[in-house]
């Protein structure tokens, strides 16, 4: 069952103190007649802990506001904080500071260097955290604790992006943004994924926001945010969180 | 403009960088070759055309005295064209503010009109006139070093007379390019001179009315220089010939042609491996450009475009870095083939030296570039279009890695990821890797190559100024004087060692084998100069038989315990037989040492000696050179500490124009390598370098990881440059060695040394441009969709 919220606003934010703040949030590129509003005025919160699905079709402004949380992009307006942290005035090498400490990414195709193995691409990111698990650790995590020396080019889509997602979970980030990490699977693949994400947030209670244009993967979620031309259109709260073996598209 | 066409301009504009050091390496081969090669074929055809305006002998003789009439006897000659004689004797100069006296080559010309061998070409002024006793002109060298203009005079003391002598002109000839004075080493421009004068004023002062002491022959084409020479020397026997000699070993001839064929082998090699390098550099980095356009080669042909289309479009791309680099190569050789003969101009004074570009050099230089930048695109094309389009449209599946051979041997085990990155990509293409190495090295090489000659003369000065040559004065005599001269100069203030020597012209013969030398005869005891092998082992002076020179026993095809025939070809030209005691390999020339007690017995009649070697006190050095230079037996005065003064003025500015140049070169070549290579690894990999910095990574974690690659390829490469360097300097002074004197391969620590730094700082440089590309990597782009 899911609450609807009204557009634009952003209520209902769960009891837990909220890790990511945003106000008024806008980004536009070009100027002039060119000019396009990537979002607009966008308030958006995140919880400590909370698994977010972020939905909306291609355009909605999903990836912008993804690319902005992760300190990828900086915002045209408006305010951001991570914590006691304003992300606003920050420059590129202290954005990659907050990216290094709090932050890990799963990318829709996967992004492993195809000259590391499993074991040794994670062990890229726990080599530069400060307080990781163990690379090996963090593929069991995900059912890989039986390929961890293999390379890319050896592992399914599927392994790639469990191992994609064992990368971004072994700092024990606070914040797990994920960019359409289904997007390039087949339905059964997806599913796996969507599980050991699932996974991954109750058991390291890293804040994860999911973005997707599959309307079914919402149910995954604590919450469901639904972007339109840069808006925040609806937030539904699901009073309970489905497991990805119920979820069907 | 077609949409290919459009696409084409695009990306050239994008690609700019890179397809400016594609065109800079072609530019560079093309300017080296018409630089250097141009320039010497500029020099060789300047020679000869100067050649035939002075009317170059073919074979000179010089004799104590013969009657005019002789002329006709020689004339007889078979195969001989023309002759000419003349008087040629030295003369001293005063020269009031020189230290060591100043000399003068006395060389007639006929009574009137010009002589028909061996004209001089006038520089300013007219010759002189006929019948005018004073009138002298004189060498433009010399003319210029002491300021003198037709009209000035100069005060000369003429067989004991002194004579004011008129400029009436200046002038140059063939024959005097290199004046070098005797005793010396090298030109000494502010005290020698050569004047030339008229016949009939020549003759009264010398007691050479009517008579000559050298002839000049031209021969007939494809005459037997040889068989000439034995007749002009049997001719002149009675009239104490020295014997002839040919062109080759005409002083200055001699020298002109040393550097001139140090021009034609380092005009051949240095541009064939410039024009190598930046062939294989085009086949390289085109090939790479091509490969990581494979999607847009699936694009076009899934569009409909045939290979042959694409084939071309990527072709166009090779062409435009062909041609731009071949304009501004040729525009660039050409100015410097422009500088690059006025250089040598200064020191060869050919009068006609018009640097001319050579469009067969051009064609053939962009040809060549021009075919090897099309194999390296056509290469990536062919590969790029076997692929069905839809699967060169996908992005390329991850690469295949495995452990290579070093990490399955343990290597690597204990390195970080970061490490075995690096590791891992050089040993999943170790060829590319290799071929990018190799690239380095040649620029490694040509950095030896160019640095390593002056190791191998300062090497050889070294030798002869610190080892060899260790009297603070040397003493040439006008004639040969008794030996008890020694007293004399014993006598001077200041002179602390006196060591006598003669040297006489000889004929050495071994079978039918024969070769004339100066015969050198020293104190058995000699501590001033002695026999040094090239290793600086000094040889003892034998008291019986001769020592040779490794180059002059492999002539006379002798070894040690064999025996020569000697004629002696001056005084009593006497004759006798000679074993040889050692042979010593030594730098220059071919010499001949011998005691001077066994040289006197074998000349034969009173003991006479050529010159001195003098140690003196180096506070009374100034006081000697005066009291020397008053003695009217003394010809010449040289001092080594002077010789080496002038050689290193000489020798750091020819470093610095030569280094300064092949710097440049090898630093063009160092960074399109590493430059290319770093572009294309950061576009093949910029996907996952961008990856590494959205996880966190910072820039200079992420540029290390591309960089070490290229780091790892130029320490690699630097011991192969130096092994490459040093072999090519092999072949170089190999090709180099004349008679006269030949390179020492001596490479310094400094020159490797200074090659490696070289190398490094160009390869810093190109890793600060491509550090700078990793800055701006799109990391947004990551999270996107692939393109």
């Amino acid at each position: 069952m899911s609450i609807p919220v009204g557009p634009g606003q952003e209520v209902g934010s769960p009891a837990a103190p909220p890790i990511i703040e945003a106000r008024g949030l806008t980004k536009t590129y070009g100027a002039g007649d060119v000019e396009v509003h990537a979002l607009r005025h966008v308030d958006f919160t995140l919880a400590a802990g909370e698994f977010v699905v972020i939905l909306g079709p291609s355009g909605s402004g999903k990836s912008t506001l993804l690319n902005i949380l992760g300190g990828l992009d900086v915002p045209t307006a408006g305010s951001l904080r991570f914590r006691d942290l304003d992300l606003t005035g920050m420059d590129g090498d202290e954005l990659t500071n907050y990216r290094r400490r709090h932050v890990g990414f799963v990318f829709q195709f996967y992004n492993l260097i195809p000259s590391l193995t499993a074991r040794e691409n994670v062990a890229l990111v726990t080599d530069i955290a400060t307080d990781p698990m163990s690379a090996s650790e963090a593929l069991e995590l995900v059912g890989l604790e039986a390929r961890l020396d293999h390379f890319p080019s050896q592992l399914s889509g599927g392994e790639q992006q469990r191992v994609a997602i064992a990368r971004a979970v072994a700092k024990q980030p606070d914040i797990l943004l994920c960019d359409e990490p289904t997007g390039a699977l087949d339905v059964e693949t997806g599913r796996l994924v969507l599980e050991v994400l699932d996974q991954v947030n109750r058991a390291t209670g890293a804040t994860t926001a999911v973005i997707t244009h599959n309307v079914a993967i919402g149910l995954l979620g604590d919450r469901v945010v639904h972007m339109s031309s840069g808006e925040i259109v609806e937030t539904t709260v699901n009073a309970e969180r489905a497991s990805a073996a119920e979820v069907h598209w | 403009m077609s949409a290919l066409n459009r696409k084409l301009l695009r990306e050239l504009w994008q690609l700019r960088g890179q397809m400016a050091s594609i065109a800079l390496v072609v530019a560079t081969g093309v300017m080296t070759l018409v630089t250097m090669r141009g320039g010497y074929e500029t020099l060789v055809e300047a020679q000869a055309a100067y050649y035939r305006l002075a009317r170059f002998p073919d074979l000179w003789v010089s004799l104590e005295r013969a009657p005019e009439a002789v002329r006709a006897k020689l004339e007889t000659i078979p195969d001989v064209a023309r002759v000419e004689t003349r008087i040629s004797l030295a003369a001293r100069l005063d020269l009031p503010e020189m230290e060591a006296p100043g000399l003068a080559l006395i060389v007639s010309l006929p009574e009137r009109g010009r002589p028909g061998l061996s004209d001089i070409v006038l520089r300013s002024g007219r010759l002189p006139a006929p019948g005018a006793r004073d009138e002298v002109v004189v060498s433009e060298n010399f003319a210029t070093a002491r300021g003198l203009v037709p009209g000035d005079s100069v005060r000369a003391i003429v067989n004991g007379r002194a004579w004011r002598l008129h400029v009436a002109g200046t002038a140059i000839s063939p024959e005097h390019t290199y004046a070098v004075p005797p005793g010396a080493l090298f030109p000494e421009d502010d005290r020698y001179g050569i004047f030339w004068m008229r016949q009939d004023a020549v003759g009264p002062a010398y007691d050479m009315d009517g008579a000559f002491n050298e002839a000049l022959l031209k021969l007939a084409p494809e005459a037997d220089t040889a068989a000439v020479m034995a007749e002009v020397d049997r001719l002149l026997e009675p009239y104490g010939g020295r014997g002839a000699y040919p062109r080759s070993d005409q002083f200055s001839h001699q020298t002109i042609q040393g550097e001139l064929d140090q021009n034609r082998v380092m005009g051949t090699a240095i541009p064939v491996v410039f024009v190598g390098v930046a062939a294989f550099l085009l086949n390289l980095v085109l090939g790479r450009l091509v490969a990581t356009q494979r999607t847009e080669v699936g694009v076009l042909k899934a569009f409909g475009y045939t290979d042959r289309e694409v084939g071309r479009h990527y072709l166009r791309f090779a062409m435009v870095a062909v041609a731009v680099g071949t304009l501004a190569g040729a525009v660039l050789g050409a100015r410097l083939g422009r500088a690059y003969v006025d250089l040598y101009g200064e020191y060869f004074h050919f009068p006609d030296l018009r640097y001319a570009l050579s469009p067969a050099l051009l064609l053939i230089a962009s040809s060549v570039s021009a075919i090897a930048a099309a194999a390296g695109a056509l290469t990536a094309v062919r590969q790029a279009s076997r692929l069905p389009p839809a699967e060169a449209m996908r992005p390329e599946r991850p690469a295949r890695f495995e452990a290579g051979i070093l990490e399955r041997r343990g290597v690597g085990r204990s390195l970080p990821p970061a490490g075995r990155m690096i590791l891992r990509n050089i040993e999943r293409r170790p060829f590319r890797a290799l071929i990018s190495s190799i690239g380095v090295a040649f620029s490694v090489a040509i950095l030896v190559i160019g640095m390593f000659m002056f190791d191998g003369v300062g090497f050889m000065m070294n030798l002869q100024f610190e080892v060899i040559q260790r009297e603070d004065l040397a003493l040439t005599f006008q004639e040969p004087v008794r030996a008890s001269v020694s007293h004399q100069l014993e006598r001077l203030d200041g002179v602390t060692r006196v060591e006598l020597f003669r040297t006489a012209p000889a004929r050495l013969r071994a079978g039918h084998r024969e070769r004339e030398v100066g015969l050198q005869g020293v104190p058995a005891d000699a501590r001033l100069r002695r026999v040094i092998a090239s290793s600086g082992a000094v040889h003892p002076v034998p008291a019986q038989g001769v020592v040779l020179s490794e180059r002059l026993a492999n002539k006379l095809r002798v070894r040690p315990g064999d025996e020569l025939e000697v004629e002696v070809l001056d005084g009593r030209r006497s004759s006798g037989s000679l074993r040889v005691a050692g042979v010593v390999d030594d730098f220059l020339g071919l010499s001949a040492t011998m005691s001077l007690d066994a040289l006197h017995d074998l000349a034969g009649g009173a003991p006479v000696v050529s010159g001195a070697w003098l140690s003196v006190r180096e506070d009374r050095r100034a006081d000697l050179y005066r009291s020397v230079k008053s003695m009217p037996a003394v010809a010449g005065v040289a001092s080594p500490a002077r010789m080496l003064e002038s050689f290193r003025t000489q020798m750091a500015e020819s470093l610095f124009v030569g280094v300064g140049f092949l710097l440049g070169f090898a630093s063009i070549i160092s960074v399109a390598v590493l430059y290319n290579g770093a572009r294309i690894a950061l576009s093949e990999r910029s996907r996952e370098l961008a990856s590494l910095r959205v996880m966190g990574f910072r820039r200079g974690e992420v540029a290390t990881l591309l960089l070490g690659e290229q780091a790892l390829v130029t320490l690699l490469a630097i011991p192969c440059g130096w092994v490459l360097g040093y072999l090519m300097s092999f072949a170089v002074v190999t090709s180099l060695q004349t008679d006269a004197y030949r390179i020492p391969l001596v490479v310094s620590v400094r020159t490797y040394a200074l090659a490696a730094v070289i190398t490094l700082v160009a390869a810093a440089a190109s890793g600060w441009i491509v550090r700078r590309r990793v800055d701006q990597l799109d990391l947004i782009a990551v999270l996107k969709t692939r393109e």
